[in-house]
C-alpha cells in the first residue's frame, strides 16, 4: 500500500492538537492532583455535558466502532445484538448507578471494590471484585490498540516489524505522559474533540454512502438472505433467538461494572447528572447502531473484491471493512479526519481504563494489603505509576501475544465481570447477602464460567438443556444465575449462624 | 435551571413510572417479534429499523421517568 500523505498530515496535526490538550487539561478546574479522587475521578466535578462526552467516549470505544460493523459485515444479523444491548443498559444506569454515586460520595469511595469493602466489611470479597475488574479490563485496553493499528496500517504505513510498531509506541508514550500528569481530566477534555470528530465521521458515512449507492434499498439487497435475519429455530430449541437475547442482556448487566464505566459515573458531579445522562447517552447508541450498518454498506460497495484492499483484509480480516469503505468513498483529507477520530477514539477509553485499573489496584490491593498507612499523596503517586505499568503491559501484550488471545480474554472478561453483579448491584439495594456467601458465589461463577468457555472452544453461547428443550444461552448470564443461587442459599444459612450485618458501614440514607 | 441545592435533592422513586422500564426489556428480549423483513422503511428491513427505533423509545421513557421523579 502506498502512503496516503494528505490523510497522514491531517492525522498527525489532529494528533498533535489533542496531545497539547491532554497536557493542558491538568490545569482545567484545577484540583490537588495529589489526592486520588482528584487525579483519578477529576474531583467528582463533571457536569451533564462533560460527563456525557466522557462516559460516551469511554463506553463507545474505537474498537467498538471497528468491530461492530465488522461483525455485521461477517456474521450479518447476529452482529446487531449490540443494539438491544445498548437499549437495555440505560434503564439500568438510571436505576442503579445514582445509588452508587451517592454512597461513594458520602464515604469517599473511588472504586466498586471500595463500596463492597464498606458495605460487607469483607476484604477478601472486595479483593475478588477488584481483581475481577483489573483482569477484565487489561485485554480491553490491548484491544483499543487494535483499532489504532488498523487505521495506521490503512494509511499505508507498514505496521509489521520494529519500525512498524513505532507509531503505536509513540501514541502510547504520549497517552501515558498526559494521563500521568493530568489524570482523568485529560481524557475528559480530549473526549469532547474525539466525539465531535466521531459524530462528523459517522454522519458523513451514513449519509454519503447510501446516496452514492441509491438509498438503503441497494445496501440491504446486496446482503445474502440468510445473513439478513436470524435463522428461525427448529423445534426443540430456542436457537439463535435465545442466543441473541441473552448475549444482549448479559452484556448489558456487565457493562457498567467495568472499572472504567464506574470511574466515568463516579466522576459526575451529582446523581442527577448520572440520571440525566441515562436519557442523553442513547445518542451514542444510535450512532453505533447506524455505524453497524456500515458493515453492510461495505458488502454492497464490494470492498473485499477491490484489489487495493486485498492486503488490508488479509492482515486485519473483517476489521478492515470500515477503514476500507472510508478510503473507497471519501477524499484523502476526510480519510485523515475519520482515521484520527478512530485513533483518538482509542486513546480516550485506554486512558480511562488505565486510570480506573490504577485506582482499583491502589485502593483495594496496595492500600488494603501492602501499605495500609499510605498517605493521600502516596496513594495518588502509586496510582500514577500503576497507570504507566498497565499501559506498558497492554503494549507488550499486543506486540508479543497473538490477537486471538486478547479476544478470548475479552470474552472471558465479560463472564468474570458479571459475577460482581450480586455484590455491587444487588448490594446497593439489599444487605440480605452475606459477604462470605457472595465470595463463594463469585468463586463458583468465575470458575465454572471460565471452565465452560474453554470447554466450549471460546464460543460465548452454550446450548443448555432445560426441561427437554435446548436453550442456547450466553455463558456469562447462565453463570450469573448459578452464582446467585449459591449466594442466596449460603446467605440464608450464614445469616442464621454467623451474620455479618453489623459490619455494614453504610446506612439507608446514604443511598438516595 | 436548577440551582446547586436542587442537584443534590434526594430523588423520590415513583413506582408506576419506573415500571415503564420493563418495556424495553420485554421488547428487546422478545426476539421472534422483530425477526422479520416486512414492513420495510426506506429500504431498511423491519429487524433493523425496529431495533434502532427502540433506542429512541427507551431514551424517551427514561426522560419521562426523570421528569416525573424530579
Amino acid at each position: 500500500m502506498a502512503i496516503n500523505w494528505t490523510a497522514l498530515v491531517v492525522f498527525v496535526v489532529l494528533f498533535v492538537f489533542i496531545t497539547f490538550l491532554g497536557f493542558f487539561a491538568g490545569r482545567w478546574r484545577r484540583g490537588d492532583l495529589d489526592q486520588l479522587h482528584e487525579w483519578g475521578l477529576g474531583g467528582r466535578r463533571f457536569g451533564t455535558v462533560v460527563a456525557w462526552f466522557l462516559i460516551g467516549g469511554d463506553l463507545y470505544t474505537a474498537y467498538t466502532f471497528i468491530a461492530v460493523p465488522a461483525l455485521l459485515y461477517g456474521a450479518g444479523a447476529l452482529g446487531f445484538f449490540a443494539v438491544p444491548y445498548t437499549v437495555m443498559i440505560y434503564p439500568l444506569l438510571y436505576l442503579v448507578f445514582p445509588r452508587l454515586w451517592s454512597v461513594a460520595r458520602k464515604h469517599g469511595y473511588v472504586t466498586a471494590a471500595d463500596f463492597v469493602r464498606g458495605r460487607f466489611g469483607n476484604k477478601w470479597l472486595a479483593l475478588a471484585v477488584a481483581v475481577t475488574g483489573i483482569v477484565a479490563t487489561m485485554p480491553y485496553i490491548a484491544l483499543q490498540l487494535v483499532g489504532m493499528q488498523v487505521v495506521i496500517g490503512a494509511m499505508g504505513i507498514e505496521t509489521s516489524g520494529w519500525v512498524g510498531d513505532l507509531p503505536l509506541i509513540i501514541a502510547f508514550v504520549v497517552l501515558a505522559a498526559f494521563t500521568y500528569s493530568s489524570g482523568l481530566r485529560a481524557p475528559a477534555m480530549i473526549a469532547v474533540v474525539k466525539d465531535t470528530l466521531i459524530y462528523i465521521t459517522v454522519f458523513a458515512i451514513i449519509i454519503a454512502v447510501p446516496m452514492k449507492l441509491g438509498g438503503y434499498g441497494p445496501v440491504f439487497s446486496a446482503i445474502p438472505a440468510p445473513k439478513l435475519l436470524l435463522p428461525v429455530p427448529p423445534s426443540g430449541t430456542w436457537g439463535m433467538f435465545s442466543a441473541y437475547g441473552t448475549l444482549a442482556l448479559g452484556s448489558a448487566c456487565a457493562l457498567f461494572l467495568y472499572p472504567h464505566s464506574i470511574t466515568g459515573i463516579l466522576s459526575s458531579s451529582s446523581g442527577r447528572v448520572v440520571r440525566r445522562n441515562a436519557a442523553l447517552l442513547p445518542a451514542y447508541s444510535l450512532l453505533l447502531g447506524l455505524l453497524a450498518l456500515v458493515g453492510f454498506m461495505a458488502v454492497a460497495v464490494g470492498v473485499a473484491k477491490m484489489p487495493e484492499f486485498a492486503d488490508g483484509f488479509k492482515r486485519y480480516s473483517n476489521n478492515f471493512s470500515v477503514p476500507a469503505i472510508i478510503i473507497a468513498m471519501f477524499p484523502s483529507w476526510f480519510v485523515g479526519v475519520a482515521f484520527s477520530a478512530i485513533a483518538i477514539g482509542a486513546l480516550v477509553p485506554a486512558a480511562i481504563m488505565s486510570i480506573a485499573t490504577a485506582n482499583t489496584y491502589t485502593r483495594n490491593i496496595y492500600k488494603e494489603f501492602l501499605n495500609p498507612a499510605a498517605t493521600d499523596a502516596q496513594e495518588s503517586q502509586m496510582a500514577k505509576i500503576v497507570s504507566l505499568v498497565i499501559k506498558a503491559g497492554a503494549l507488550v501484550f499486543i506486540f508479543f501475544v497473538p490477537l486471538q488471545y486478547a479476544l478470548w480474554l475479552q470474552l472471558l472478561g465479560g463472564v468474570w465481570m458479571i459475577q460482581t453483579v450480586p455484590s455491587v448491584i444487588l448490594g446497593l439495594y439489599t444487605r440480605f447477602f452475606n459477604g462470605t456467601a457472595l465470595l463463594i458465589g463469585w468463586i463458583v461463577g468465575f470458575g465454572a464460567g471460565t471452565w465452560l468457555v474453554m470447554e466450549n472452544n471460546f464460543a460465548p453461547v452454550y446450548p443448555f438443556h432445560v426441561l427437554g428443550t435446548t436453550f442456547p444461552c450466553y455463558i456469562a448470564l447462565a453463570m450469573l444465575v448459578l452464582n446467585l443461587v449459591v449466594s442466596t442459599v449460603l446467605s440464608l444459612v450464614l445469616n442464621a449462624v454467623a451474620s455479618d450485618k453489623h459490619l455494614d458501614k453504610t446506612v439507608a440514607s446514604d443511598y438516595v | 435551571m436548577s440551582d446547586d441545592r436542587d442537584e443534590h435533592k434526594p430523588v423520590k422513586p415513583v413506582l408506576w413510572a419506573r415500571l415503564l422500564f420493563v418495556l424495553p426489556f420485554v421488547a428487546m428480549l422478545w426476539v421472534s417479534s422483530y425477526n422479520r423483513i416486512e414492513p420495510m422503511v426506506a429500504g431498511i428491513p423491519f429487524y433493523y429499523w425496529y431495533q434502532l427505533l427502540w433506542i429512541l423509545i427507551a431514551a424517551v421513557l427514561i426522560g419521562i421517568v426523570y421528569r416525573v421523579e424530579r
